[in-house]
């Protein structure tokens, strides 16, 4: 068993207002992991997600998080977040720069990290003039640039249509493969988190608790064509009745 | 389309012949006295008879001007970085700068120069004081508007308070700030006009206003017809100068510095 990464005990949280977001949540992430969060709108995937990240506080329970996360988290929002006063070289540099790494130490990573998503010829475009779906790659390659441990990712692809969304799917899991980063990747759709993911928690309505932790047992490589194999079928058609139980 | 393209040109200059036409058609029809309303074409003799000495005031007058802006975007900038940097400091001085804006000029211009013995000095009090809040105002509001997810971003980074206010605040403030300026330039002009009323004539230099009053005093409508139209025309020519830099400022990335798309 891989060397765990984080690791969440009885994890509540409650607002201010008195909206109850989130009641006994237990997970526990390894190294190198890739695990989808999957549950309806409201449930508290991002409050969840934003807790993992340290952006906010819990309301009960305990969460540990391995030495080497700390300040090590990459993290990308459901809006591609860019600072559109910048280019996509500025916006990626940005994580570098707050970490006080030199530019010219940076432009070489940079150029790396632009180049495996595609946005090479982009670096000194402004998030205005590109699609949706490239500012949604400049944010990915933003939260990549640092070599965080953990990787963040909010319903990144929710607002993109479903030829961009698939592309990116196929991208990202290759990403993975490749940097062996630990990701935990919040969704509501059913065949994304199949598609990406090894592991599938699964929330019920609000307050979100998870009742179902589901592997994922599809081949490592996943390309386009795996989407009309029926072992793609039958794992979607597996999680959707365990999504379906959780929301009664 | 050629007509929507060139329409924010032709519109206005054919609204302004139109109406200086009728003005002068209207003066000879109902044969009005230039003292009461002189024609256009007397305004535009006027104006070349008097321009050098006219100019002369309203070179006054934008220096004035020019120095009340400068200063309420040095002060309203820095008080406002200040509101941003600290809730406390925000939520006690901002009434006092709402109590200064919405106290008229003409009321507390007499004991400012009063206390302000340089009348250069006081006029540019006054002007700096009527500028001085919608770059506050806007500027505070902008460094606040900066979006939250980038300032879980920065925190998530480790920024520091500094780190953030330069590489995200201020760029994100900038577009209101811009839009502030652009209102001060036009209230920087009028509160230097209206603190010269207020003051009067006196001293050796004296701004536009007073050439106003004087023509006033002597019943020489026309001349008071040109300096108010060299005041427009400054006014108009302040709103397009700041209009142009703030376009030029945003223009890679603002909605409101892109061209419209076709
Ligand atoms: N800052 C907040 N204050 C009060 N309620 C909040 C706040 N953030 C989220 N909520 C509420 O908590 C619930 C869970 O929100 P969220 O975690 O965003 O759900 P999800 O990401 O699964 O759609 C929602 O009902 C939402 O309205
Ligand atoms: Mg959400």
């Amino acid at each position: 068993m891989a060397e765990t990464l984080v690791a969440a005990a009885a994890l509540a949280k409650s607002f201010r207002n008195g909206v109850a977001a989130l009641a006994g949540i237990d997970l526990t992430v390894s190294r190198g992991e890739f695990v989808g969060v999957l549950g309806p709108s409201g449930c508290g995937k991002s409050t969840l997600l934003r807790i993992l990240a340290g952006l906010a506080e819990p309301t009960a329970g305990r969460l540990d998080r391995g030495t080497d996360v700390a300040g090590r988290v990459g993290f990308v929002f459901q809006e591609p977040t860019l600072m559109p006063w910048a280019t996509v070289w500025a916006n990626v540099y940005l994580p570098l720069r707050l970490r006080g790494v030199g530019r010219d130490v940076a432009t070489p990573r940079i150029g790396a990290m632009l180049d495996s998503l595609g946005l090479g010829e982009f670096a000194r475009a402004y998030p205005r003039q590109l699609s949706g779906g490239m500012r949604m790659r400049v944010s990915i390659a933003r939260a990549l640039v640092t070599e965080p441990a953990l990787l963040l990712l909010d319903e990144p692809f929710a607002a993109l249509d479903e030829i961009t969304r698939f592309k990116l799917n196929e991208d990202l899991r290759a990403l993975w493969r490749n940097l062996r980063c630990t990701i935990v990747f919040v969704t509501h759709s059913v065949f994304e988190s199949v598609f990406l993911t090894n592991r599938i928690v699964v929330m019920t309505k609000r307050p979100g608790r998870i009742v179902a932790d589901l592997p994922v047992n599809l081949p490592e490589t996943r390309d386009a064509g795996l989407r009309l194999a029926p072992v793609y079928s039958d794992a979607c058609r597996a999680v959707s009745a365990k999504l379906a139980e959780a929301m009664v | 389309m050629n007509g929507a393209r060139f329409a924010p040109v032709i519109g206005p200059i054919v609204v302004g012949v139109l109406v200086v036409a009728g003005w002068h058609e209207a003066v000879r029809f109902f044969a009005i006295p230039p003292y009461v309303l002189p024609g256009p074409g007397v305004i535009a003799r006027t104006l070349w008879t008097d321009g050098p000495s006219l100019l002369a005031s309203l070179l006054v007058t934008l220096r004035i001007t020019v120095a009340a802006l400068a200063l309420a975007v040095a002060l309203g900038g820095a008080l406002a970085v200040l509101f941003s940097l600290s809730k406390t400091v925000e939520v006690s001085f901002f009434p006092y700068a709402v109590i200064l804006q919405v106290t008229p000029v003409v009321s507390i211009a007499p004991l400012i120069i009063i206390w302000v013995n340089d009348v250069f000095a006081a006029l540019l009090v006054c002007a700096t004081i009527v500028a001085f809040f919608p770059i506050v105002a806007n500027t505070t509001l902008g460094l606040n508007s900066a979006d939250r997810n980038l300032v879980d971003l920065f925190r998530l980074y480790g920024a520091g308070r500094l780190q953030t206010l330069r590489l995200l605040r201020l760029p994100s403030a900038l577009p209101l700030f811009l839009a502030g300026v652009r209102i001060s330039g036009g209230l920087a002009l009028i509160g230097a006009v209206v603190a010269e009323f207020v003051a009067g004539t006196g001293g050796a230099k004296t701004g536009l206003a007073s050439r106003i009053i004087e023509a006033g005093y002597r019943l020489e409508i026309p001349r008071m017809f040109a300096a108010l139209f060299l005041l427009s025309l400054t006014g108009i020519v302040i709103f397009a100068v700041l209009s142009w830099l703030s376009r030029r400022l945003l223009r890679h990335w603002h909605e409101s510095a892109l061209e419209p798309s076709d």
